[in-house]
């Protein structure tokens, strides 16, 4: 199998539509075996009550912020080692679906910790770093298009995307290597019958948004390629539109 | 797979805690669906912007 087929702009395009529809009827119907497991089906919490319930949209949506990044500077690395057109444009189509991400873990982390800690923010290890990584996908959006020559954005964001791959194991590790807050990554519950419910309804969840997030890119990526090629005559050809 | 609440009015309760819980969800939700919008919104002015130029081109 040739990869370079697919690292041409034309050919990905026409693959990426053809994918796209399928990861988002798989994440939609994930996202309802998951909620009807997290919102229904697992019982209440002893300590923390029903609030509880908002691990099965955090704890996915902060591992994806993460993850997200991880495969962003993944694309980046080959954009600066390659020069390859297409990773740039992947990087740029991640990029946005990753602040999304990182944005409803912080919120959702928020109005969790209320109730359960008596604030709605703490300048804790966890948080802060999470903060940043939010920070780091405006200032890699805002560095690829600051230039006039989008390659020289490309290069410039990607050297920023993997100068900031440095606080991916902050945060992961945060919460052994500083006295935070945030509570730690083994969640345990009395029962098993919760633990079981809990575990599954927070893994369908994130696979749910794993799949989302593939949907949304490769949409993005649709769009990036149409951008950036506009010049080149496969544009104006037959299945663009 | 039993269902844990007894009533409908008590699920949306959350036990008391329903505005943190339905705020974090419809967060989620919220922020999907302007995604999708903005998904939409960036593919139409790509390929509109693709149509004028080939005007442009067609009439020069």
């Amino acid at each position: 199998m040739n990869w370079f087929y697919f690292s041409s702009p034309p050919t990905f395009y026409r693959l990426a539509g053809r994918l796209a529809p399928w990861f988002f009827i798989l994440a939609a119907a994930l996202a309802i075996w998951g909620l009807y497991l997290g919102l229904l089906v697992a019982p209440t919490d002893a300590q923390q009550g029903a609030v509880y319930r908002v691990i099965f949209i955090h704890v996915p949506t902060a591992w994806m912020s993460m993850f997200l990044y991880f495969v962003m500077a993944c694309y980046c690395g080959l954009t600066l080692v390659f020069n390859t057109r297409l990773s740039a444009m992947m990087a740029r189509a991640i990029a946005p679906t990753g602040a999304m991400f990182t944005f409803i873990a912080l919120w959702t982390g928020s109005f969790w910790g209320r109730p359960t800690w008596g604030t709605y923010w703490v300048w804790d290890a966890r948080l802060t770093s999470e903060l940043v990584l939010l920070f780091l996908y405006f200032g890699f959006m805002a560095l690829a298009n600051a230039f006039e020559d989008p390659r020289r954005g490309d290069r410039a964001a990607a050297l920023l995307a993997l100068i900031g791959v440095v606080n991916l194991p902050i945060i992961y590790f945060s919460v052994q290597w500083w006295n935070t807050l945030h509570q730690g990554s083994s969640v345990s519950f009395k029962g098993t019958s919760m633990h079981v419910t809990m575990l599954t309804g927070m893994l369908v969840m994130s696979f749910a948004a794993w799949m989302y997030a593939i949907g949304a890119t490769l949409v993005r990526v649709r769009s990036v390629i149409l951008e950036r090629e506009h010049r080149a005559q496969w544009v104006r050809g037959p299945g663009v539109a | 797979m039993t269902i844990y609440w007894s009533s409908w009015s008590e699920f949306w309760a959350m036990g008391g805690h329903a505005f943190f819980v339905w705020m974090s969800f419809g967060a989620l939700l919220a922020a999907i669906v302007v995604e999708i919008i903005l998904l939409q919104v960036r593919r139409k002015r790509a390929l509109a912007a693709i149509e004028e130029e080939r005007d442009l081109e067609a009439e020069n």
